[in-house]
């Protein structure tokens, strides 16, 4: 590694401030960057870390500030400028067409609009030499659309390179890969940098800005707080800079489980266009136990909710309520047994935005008194519901009468969690539960579940997020392609032999070991 | 056999290739704003407007080719309109469209009345004639149907291929498809979304006219009323049937025509005797259905198509 003080500064922000509405997304930011080092940018959602680096790359206008790339100032809100300087990004919505193929969505925007036709040769050339250089595998002529997602990150990769970047800004880029792709990621990372690329790694995974960052810069509430070397930091001491205040997370004991609820056997569902459906699943839900579901996403981990969520039925095998199969499953009844959903996405299937806290808190039981009688509504009793909800859960709000769009994730959040808890289920679904909430709200959701496992509810925790799985979890199984693993025992397995399951290699070993 | 025979017969063909012309310019019109991931419903109105500017140009005393230029002019002029409103504005495409299809009809009638107060029948004008290519024009069949035609059905196959070239053999093309699919990755590139939108919805307007224009110019040589009758909204199936390829729409479209041909021969056969001709016109519309039924269930809409894209989202 060089010695910043030695190297050259290539990239330089001074003073960035951009402002929405009245919140303030970055307040007078400045930092550098050194030819070949990587720079870690820490913060939780919300912090500014996407809108500082979409200025950076010019797609959004700072409302103060100058962007400086080796050297030359950038015009504002011009991306062509930053690409054309060497700065290239990967974001965390990859920008890629899924009917084009690789090669196609690599030269797209790289040679002039006008030319009388596109130069595939030597674009073909160019890619599968940085392809070898950087060790980024792809078919050029792979559809993207086919790709796995590993793939089209790679495609985003080759996409900035292809375009001689010599600063890689990279948003949020492990939240989608399995432990193996983000050790390869990471092993290109390190190519880039001995090639004399510089890298902006944007993250909220202390572990992983740990492992490849040689500075770390701390973003809070739109504020750069810290500037430290890796060297001088733990993985305690940047939770803490991060939040502003030392953070502990709940204390995880093993759960003591009781009887099995909820039983599915050999259950497959149809696959629904790209995503695989269940594949005979097999899988028992106990009492006072956190079944963890580890796996990359779109992998029938949409299916298995739907499935218990009763938005699905199996085709084949059967699902068993306290021993009793199911006949006619349906999303009422499954409410009505006391399976409790979180769903995946707060937004679309969580919430109706333009609906106010009080009827979006009766969404599952509006029908049923004290809610309504005779099919009237009570709004007085779920005001008084909602107001219960917003005071034990926290909520912070204007008042039940409150449009949920205008409340914060972590709100929302805590609404549903509510919503959920005050029925006092015995199963709880908690798909993705904590997905885009900050390390409080977290917490605070982990503890909340984890006090519903110990009075006796049966958790199913269905999330991308490795680590909490790990920390959550009494008992995980992994999905990959509808099919589910054995479960593995809390502390049974490491995050590489689970990584090896995410990629599907352990069922094909399983499978050939059950056979013979 | 009847059936077997007219469709062995070179007049039906010729009629076929004839009829398919302006459902081949529109229907590549409405493609490229389809896969710059605009929906035109604006099209039946502008083919309406076409063919009344080109028929008045030529009246006028301009020459035929400079009808066709003017024609497509006007259909240009109702696409800037269109992806005014839809693209920069992100206005409901369904709604801009509907409307610039009713616009651009009435003030067709309007321009019409204006300019011609006095007639009962609308007058002619020395209209395209049919070009024998020689030699091809010789072959058996193939020669009257394809090499027989007024210039502007060569155009219109031409077009075909210099449309499909474009789309995927130049940068240009590359980032049309991209606009439609996902207009994120163009703007990622620092290309212009709302440039590349615009420039396709007015280029394929003005196909489109084009389209409008051969009815008054080639197949007949005067304008009427509800002459385009339904011909846009047949090129908005065509699009889908044709899975957003220029090359499959061009055969849907001479599918399409194929059966119109057909049921006009068949309501002079015996056949027409017995059964009412209303049921022979719905016939290629039915027909068309049924098409679209089959050969669209795997087809890949463009992903952005209605999608407005706002810079500064996500």
């Amino acid at each position: 590694m060089l010695r910043p003080e030695a190297a050259r500064v290539v990239l330089r922000l001074d003073g960035i401030t951009k402002r929405f509405g009245k919140l303030v997304a970055n307040d007078a930011i400045s930092l550098s960057l050194h030819q070949g080092e990587v720079i870690a940018l820490l913060g939780e959602n919300g912090a500014g870390k996407t809108t500082l680096m979409n200025i950076l790359f010019g797609q959004y206008t700072a409302d103060e500030g100058t962007v400086e790339v080796f050297g030359q100032t950038l015009p504002p809100g011009n991306p062509r400028a930053a690409l054309d300087a060497g700065v290239g990004m990967v974001h965390q919505h990859f920008t890629l067409a899924d009917n084009m193929t690789v090669l196609e969505n690599v030269t797209l925007g790289t040679q002039p609009l006008f030319a009388p036709r596109l130069d595939r040769g030597a674009a073909r050339d160019k890619l599968a030499r940085l392809a070898a250089d950087f060790g980024l595998q792809v078919h050029p002529d792979a559809r993207v659309g086919s790709l796995t997602v590993g793939e089209r990150q790679r495609v985003e990769i080759l996409k900035a390179l292809y375009r001689d970047a010599r600063i890689l800004i990279l948003d949020e880029p492990t939240a989608v890969l399995t432990p193996q792709e983000i050790d390869d990621l990471f092993a290109t990372l390190r190519k880039a940098v001995k090639l004399g690329l510089s890298v902006v790694f944007i993250s909220h995974k202390l572990h992983e800005v740990m492992a490849i960052s040689d500075r770390v810069l701390i973003l809070r509430h739109g504020r750069l707080v810290a500037e430290r070397p890796i060297a001088e930091v733990d993985k305690a001491k940047l939770a803490a800079l991060m939040v502003g205040s030392e953070v502990a997370a709940p204390k995880v004991e093993q759960g003591r489980p009781g009887a099995v609820l909820m039983r599915l056997q050999d259950v497959t569902t149809p696959d629904r266009g790209s995503a695989p459906g269940l594949n005979r699943v097999s899988l028992a839900l106990h009492s006072g136990q956190i079944v963890g579901l580890a796996g990359v996403s779109g992998n029938g981990q949409a299916a298995l909710a739907d499935l218990i969520g009763g938005l699905i039925r199996p085709a084949t095998g059967r699902l068993d309520l306290n021993d009793a199969e199911m006949q006619d499953w349906t999303p009422r009844k499954a409410v009505q047994s006391g399976i409790a959903r979180i769903p995946e996405d707060r937004h679309k299937t969580g919430t109706i935005a333009e609906f106010d806290l009080t009827e979006n808190a009766i969404l599952e039981s509006y029908a049923d008194p004290p809610y309504s009688r005779a099919g009237w509504m009570s709004w007085g009793v779920a005001e008084a519901f909602t107001r219960q909800i917003i005071d034990t859960y926290d909520v912070r709000c204007p008042g039940p009468g409150t449009r949920i769009r205008l409340l914060s994730g972590g709100n929302m959040q805590k609404l549903i969690l509510g919503r959920v808890l005050e029925k006092a289920p015995s199963i709880i679904l908690a798909n993705q539960p904590v997905r885009g909430l900050d390390i409080g709200a977290v917490n605070y959701v982990h503890s909340q579940l984890l006090a519903a496992r110990d009075r006796g509810a049966a958790v199913l925790l269905i999330s991308e997020d490795l680590d909490e799985i790990m920390a959550l979890s009494d008992v995980i199984h992994v999905m990959s392609e509808g099919r589910l693993s054995p479960g593995f025992a809390r502390g049974s397995m490491t995050p590489a032999e689970l990584g090896v399951w995410m990629a599907g290699q352990g069922f094909d070993e399983a499978e050939t070991a059950h056979a013979s | 056999m009847d059936i077997l025979e007219i469709l062995l017969s070179a007049s039906f063909w010729t009629a076929a290739i004839r009829i398919a012309s302006p459902l081949i310019f529109a229907t590549l019109g409405e493609l490229i704003c389809e896969r710059a991931g605009v929906l035109n419903l604006g099209i039946e109105g502008i083919m309406v407007a076409g063919a009344f500017a080109g028929w008045m140009a030529v009246y006028s005393g301009t020459g035929l080719w400079m009808g066709v230029a003017v024609a497509m002019a006007v259909g240009m002029l109702f696409g800037l309109v269109h992806s005014l409103l839809t693209v920069p504005f992100g206005l409901s495409q369904h709604v801009v469209g509907l409307g610039v299809t009713l616009l651009a009809t009435s003030l067709t009638y309007y321009a019409y009345r204006l300019a011609l107060p006095e007639v009962t029948s609308p007058p002619k004008i020395d209209a395209f004639q049919p070009y024998e290519i020689p030699l091809l024009s010789d072959l058996p069949l193939i020669g009257p149907a394809l090499f027989s035609q007024t210039p502007l059905t060569y155009l219109a196959f031409i077009l075909v291929g210099v449309v499909a070239f474009v789309l995927y053999r130049t940068p240009l093309g590359l980032a049309l498809r991209a606009a439609g699919e996902n207009p994120s990755a163009v703007a990622a590139q620092g290309l212009s979304v709302t440039g590349i939108r615009m420039g396709a919805v007015i280029v394929g307007s003005g196909f489109m006219a084009v389209g409008g224009a051969f009815l008054t110019m080639s197949a007949f040589d005067s304008f009427f009323f509800e002459m385009v009758n339904g011909r846009g909204w047949i090129c908005i199936a065509l699009v889908v049937f044709g899975a957003w390829r220029p090359g499959k729409a061009l055969l849907g479209a001479i599918l399409f025509a194929a059966f119109d041909a057909l049921q006009i021969r068949i309501q002079q056969t015996p056949l027409g005797a017995d059964i009412p001709y209303q049921v022979f016109l719905m016939m290629p519309y039915f027909l068309s259905i049924l098409a679209l039924i089959v050969m669209s269930r795997r087809a890949e809409v463009p992903a952005a198509l209605m999608v407005p894209f706002n810079k500064g989202e996500r």
